[in-house]
């Protein structure tokens, strides 16, 4: 460009920034057409990745409360012949702070009136009731000495629902069929009292703490060791069939909803990279005569990748509000909390919208590039 | 003249062609795998939640109580009545057999262990027995029912004598895989220790023919494990079959809900009452239905996506060719022939890449269906023309407003090229 340097030594002295600039708002405001389609495209884009991104970080969460429901993934035991600490119950819950829960079960074997042997458990029914929400009861026990009695355990002690006597070393206890407990396991054949009942009535206490920790399995396999540490005297295992159900059913859904995002996020990639080349190609007239009026390659190329990390940035932003609101609107709909907005994930979709429309601006220019100024003015 | 022009219009302008097509191509591709992965993965995580275990339970209708804590079972031997072993291949007869993953039958025997005489617990039950029912051979056992049991040695035959250890039981006792141990008077060879973080660890489990043999009654099993797939708990689900008309009867007979397998399991077995375990059974059926609600938003989403990627780059294709259109108008051609034109383009260009998208799509799918959950997801062929249907209607949709903008631009601007 030996001919201009007449040119840009004039230009020199001149501050140039602010024609830089008015270009760049003219050409938005001028072509409001088509820089807004290219501008959807960009905030639609931008959208449905943010969405994505933030769904793919929180589906976890989401879905490790879910799985809490199939309740304790942790049980606290009695070693062999011995009973657990007094304040072993304290010692869970304060090594759980608050992220999970604790249900103390202490059992015996009672007899009936005639002769029957029952398995009779001390528990707290606030507690279990939470913890174990697949229970079907009828109606859960409110005050002492009310007794929630297993469907089949009933047919022994109390066909009728009427009050009844269990016995244990000598010792009985006069109770009310408050409610049926029916859960297809174990619990069928027992009676559950509150502890309180059942510490006054056999002198006994828990022997079982089963705990629900929520979080990551790495989260859990810490707590399990942090109990371990806390109750030396305890057998602290955790419950693998729910582990590991948990962990696989996590993991494919995961790896599906990463193949899912990885699918959109390259279908916007490529409904960005079409609008703006589109978009670029359109103003060859532009960019030939800006080159017939002197200004440098690298100018031009400025001005352009300008333009299109404008836009870029301006799609992004807006598309990450969008986004989020996608985000928390799946978040309600499917799983009845909202999706906590992650703001980390902004910089992402900024750095990737701003590139994309760097790419797409770089592909026609270079295509431009190798044509001379006056083909593209005469139209050809 | 009207073919000719379409003709020449995707011989001489290869690159637009090219872009807008693989528009359409990728935006199909990905909306079809999509489409297949949600429409397939209730099914597929229907199987992975079966890691779970059973979610059935069969008992003897005329059951005594339970006596177990901790694993331990305190009820008498002699106690309580069995099932028939020769009952159970009769599962296979059931209406929804094909959603029966696997059965295991438990015979619990209280025995004495080792010289010492330890009372222990020993469960009887296939690992995975060879079974028949009519010309179906199948295998079933604790191998597919209880997934999370972990076997360290080797899993023991089901028609052997060998024993697997609790790995509790094994580090009381102090034995390891293939010593020989005393269990109720005769030795017998361990083939493993077996770790389940539950009561099995302080148990000996064992095939359900030794079981048997210690108890001295061939063919009774205690309880039998049942894992289904099954249809997530409705309205219908939780109403009683008494008082079911025979019509809503049928409706409920043929869904595949926890309850219709109960009870089929129970016309199926002679004597017997099936239950569903509710924590295993009442969970899934959330778990599903928030995975499939997941899935079907985000398809939603995949399918937004590539419907703007497919009109932004129709609209983009057709703005570039306003001199093209200015020509034509300037030659006497109405409206109608250009658009009709234009849309003919687009149709074409659907139809090619929605065929070539509709192809990779399904590879897709089929690729993720082998990576992720070890099984093939298949494509309905019903999707086909649904999925075209849709790429030419994005495709027109896409089109419509850049068409309508290039036919009402005035020609005399167009060829002078002011936009």
């Amino acid at each position: 460009m030996s001919s201009t340097s007449g040119l840009a030594d004039r230009r020199a002295h001149v501050p140039h920034t602010s024609m830089f600039l008015r270009m760049l708002m003219r050409a938005a405001v001028l072509r409001r057409g088509r820089a807004a389609s290219a501008l959807l495209a960009m905030v639609v884009a931008a959208a449905v990745v943010t969405a994505m991104l933030n769904l793919y970080v929180d589906v976890q969460a989401k879905l490790h409360k879910e799985f809490r429901n199939y309740g304790a993934n942790v049980v606290v035991i009695a070693k062999d012949g011995q009973t657990l600490p007094a304040d072993a119950l304290q010692q869970t819950n304060s090594v759980l702070a608050g992220r999970g829960m604790a249900v103390p079960f202490a059992y015996v074997i009672a007899r009936t009136n005639n002769g029957q042997s029952v398995v009779v458990s001390g528990t707290d029914f606030e507690q279990v009731r939470k913890l174990d929400n697949w229970w079907s009861v009828t109606a859960w026990p409110r005050s002492e000495r009310d007794a929630l009695v297993g469907a089949r355990a009933a047919a022994v002690v109390s066909p009728q629902s009427q009050p009844f006597d269990l016995s244990f070393q000598g010792q009985t206890i006069h109770l009310n069929a408050a409610g049926r407990l029916s859960t297809g396991a174990a619990e069928d054949s027992r009676v559950y009292i509150s502890l309180g009942d059942f510490e006054r009535w056999t002198g006994l206490q828990a022997s079982t703490i089963e705990v629900a920790v929520s979080g990551s399995p790495d989260e859990v396999n810490s707590g399990v060791q942090r109990l371990a540490q806390a109750l030396p005297t305890a057998e602290v295992r955790p419950v693998r069939q729910i582990m590991e159900g948990e962990a696989r059913v996590l993991g494919k859904t995961r790896a599906t909803l990463l193949a899912a995002a990885a699918l959109i996020i390259l279908t916007s990639a490529l409904c960005v990279l079409s609008t703006l080349m589109g978009w670029v190609f359109d103003r060859r007239r532009d960019f030939a005569i800006m080159k017939a009026l002197g200004a440098s390659e690298r100018l031009i190329g400025g001005f352009f990748a300008a333009e299109a990390a404008a836009l870029g940035a301006v799609g992004a932003i807006f598309g990450f509000g969008a986004g989020i609101g996608v985000a928390v609107w799946i978040g309600r709909v499917n799983f009845h909390a909202p999706v906590e907005p992650r703001f980390n994930v902004l910089p992402i979709v900024l750095l990737g919208s701003v590139a994309v429309a760097l790419v797409s601006a770089a592909i026609p220019m270079s295509v431009l590039r190798r044509v001379q100024p006056a083909t593209i003015l005469r139209g050809e | 003249m009207f073919l000719r022009l379409v003709y020449e219009s995707f011989r001489r302008q290869k690159r637009r062609k090219l872009l807008a097509g693989l528009a359409i191509t990728l935006g199909v591709g990905a909306a079809t795998a999509m489409i297949a992965v949600a429409t397939d993965i209730g099914d597929k995580i229907n199987r992975e939640l079966r890691t779970y275990g059973a979610n059935l339970v069969v008992t003897p209708q005329e059951d005594t109580l339970d006596l177990q804590i901790g694993g331990v079972d305190l009820k008498p031997p002699s106690d309580g009545t069995y099932l028939h072993e020769g009952d159970l291949p009769k599962i296979r007869g059931t209406f929804w057999h094909h959603n029966i993953v696997g059965f295991a039958p438990m015979l619990p025997v209280n025995v004495t262990v080792g010289r010492g005489g330890r009372d222990v617990t020993l469960l009887g039950t296939y690992f995975s027995k060879q079974l028949s029912f009519g010309k179906d051979d199948f295998l079933t056992g604790v191998r597919i029912t209880h997934p999370w049991w972990r076997v360290q040695g080797a899993w023991p035959d089901d028609n052997s004598q060998d024993v697997l250890l609790g790995a509790n039981l094994a580090a009381k006792l102090g034995n390891k895989p293939g010593d020989q141990i005393e269990i109720a008077g005769r030795p017998r060879r361990v083939s493993g220790t077996l770790s389940t973080g539950g009561a099995e660890d302080a148990q000996i489990v064992a095939p359900l023919s030794l079981a048997q043999q210690i108890l001295g009654k061939p063919g009774a099993v205690r309880r039998l494990y049942v894992s289904a797939m099954t249809k997530p708990e409705d309205a219908l689900a939780r109403r009683d079959p008494k008082t079911m008309n025979p019509e809503l009867f049928d409706r409920w007979y043929c869904s595949p809900y926890v309850q219709s397998i109960a009870f089929q399991l129970q016309e199926a077995i002679p004597h017997s009452h099936a239950e569903q375990i509710r924590q295993v059974a009442q969970n899934e059926g959330t778990v599903l239905a928030r995975i499939k609600g997941l899935m079907l938003l985000v398809t939603l989403a995949a399918l937004l996506a590539s419907a703007l990627a497919v009109s932004a780059a129709m609209a983009t294709a057709i703005f570039e060719r306003r001199q093209e259109v200015g020509l034509m108008k300037a030659l006497g051609a109405g409206d109608l022939p250009v658009g009709a034109l234009f849309f003919a383009e687009a149709a074409l260009l659907a139809l090619f890449g929605g065929v070539v998208g509709f192809a990779g799509g399904a590879l897709l799918a089929q690729q993720i269906g082998r990576s992720i959950f070890g099984s093939r997801i298949t494509v309905e062929p019903v999707l086909f023309p649904v999925i075209l249907g849709i790429a030419v209607l994005v495709t027109f949709a896409g089109s419509a407003l850049a068409i309508r903008r290039a036919v009402k631009f005035d020609p005399v601007y167009a060829l002078r090229g002011e936009a």
